[in-house]
């Protein structure tokens, strides 16, 4: 891929994923837990470890949830995010290089690692294991948001991978 | 069915999860007791702790002068208000099962239900 055409779909996709993540920010949360959420910047992360490499999703991922963080949020919710962050990245890249999963099973490895590595943070920062009721509903949540962004994410990477544009 | 034979296992690896969850879910009720006790941490420190059969109420200061206000009633305990924008801790109910929680990420607040401890009736000797 031509450098030009690097930088470019670089920035697309890590706006795109910063305005999920200011959409996401903005609806209310439907279930009365702090964590139970869609997920919709996965669907950015998932495109690019579809599309544009292994490599280049991490990078995305991080950056995203630097700049959210410097935007919206503060140094504990950096934190979460970005151990929810590289968890879902580490399990979505070793399900799709190493098993050649689909990339609904990729999703749902990403929801769920996400909500460990946030409830991990939350187990050290809090210094409880009280938390183990809240783990199981993020536990179903996850597996649940999962499916969903995979399946949308599917349907997106077909028709771009289809289409002339890349 | 063919879809299922096709991502055969992607489906295994999906209902392993949910198996694997429900599985967790079984553990933490089985081993859930009937709480006795009421323990409120700020920032992994335990504040203050009560007993579930007094009613109360306490107002939790929680970090960066954040407050939540923990109202324990008829055996079982929640949060009546907070200082936080989202107040989701007021959403997440009444526990009372030993091992539930309620959790302030804002002000680090954490009010879990605890077995009660052993009073000092129920040693038999202590021996210096």
């Amino acid at each position: 891929m031509k450098r030009t055409k690097k930088i470019a779909q670089y920035g697309l996709t890590v706006a795109l994923a910063l305005v999920l993540s200011y959409v996401e920010a903005q609806v209310p949360p439907f279930f009365a837990i702090p964590g139970v959420k869609l997920g919709l910047t996965n669907v950015v992360v998932l495109y690019a470890l579809y599309v544009m490499g292994v490599k280049s999703a991490l990078l995305i991922n991080i950056i995203r949830i630097l700049l959210v963080g410097a935007m919206f949020g503060n140094g504990v919710s950096l934190m979460y995010s970005l151990a929810g962050g590289i968890l879902s990245w580490i399990a979505m890249v070793v399900l799709k290089e190493c098993f050649k999963f689909h990339i609904v099973a990729v999703s749902v490895a990403g929801g769920v690692f996400h909500n460990i590595g946030q409830i991990l943070v939350a187990m050290i920062l809090l210094q409880t294991k009280a938390i183990a009721w809240y783990f199981l509903i993020l536990w179903f949540t996850g597996i649940a948001a999962g499916v969903l962004i995979g399946v949308i994410c599917g349907n997106i990477v077909k028709r771009a991978t289809a289409s002339t544009v890349r | 069915m063919e879809l299922l034979r096709k991502y055969k296992k992607e489906v295994i690896f999906i209902a392993a999860l949910i198996v694997s969850g429900l599985a967790l879910l079984v553990g933490v009720l089985l081993f859930s007791k009937e709480g006795g006790q009421v323990v409120v941490t700020v920032s992994g420190n335990e504040v203050a702790s009560f007993s579930l059969d007094e009613d109360r109420t306490y107002l939790i200061e929680g970090k960066d002068g954040g407050t939540n206000l923990l109202i324990i009633r008829d055996g079982k305990a929640h949060m009546e208000s907070a200082s936080c924008p989202d107040g989701l801790c007021i959403n997440m109910g009444k526990i009372h099962a030993a091992g539930q929680s309620i959790i302030c990420l804002p002000n680090e607040v954490v009010v879990s239900v605890e077995k009660s401890q052993p009073s000092a009736d129920d040693v038999d000797i202590v021996v210096h």
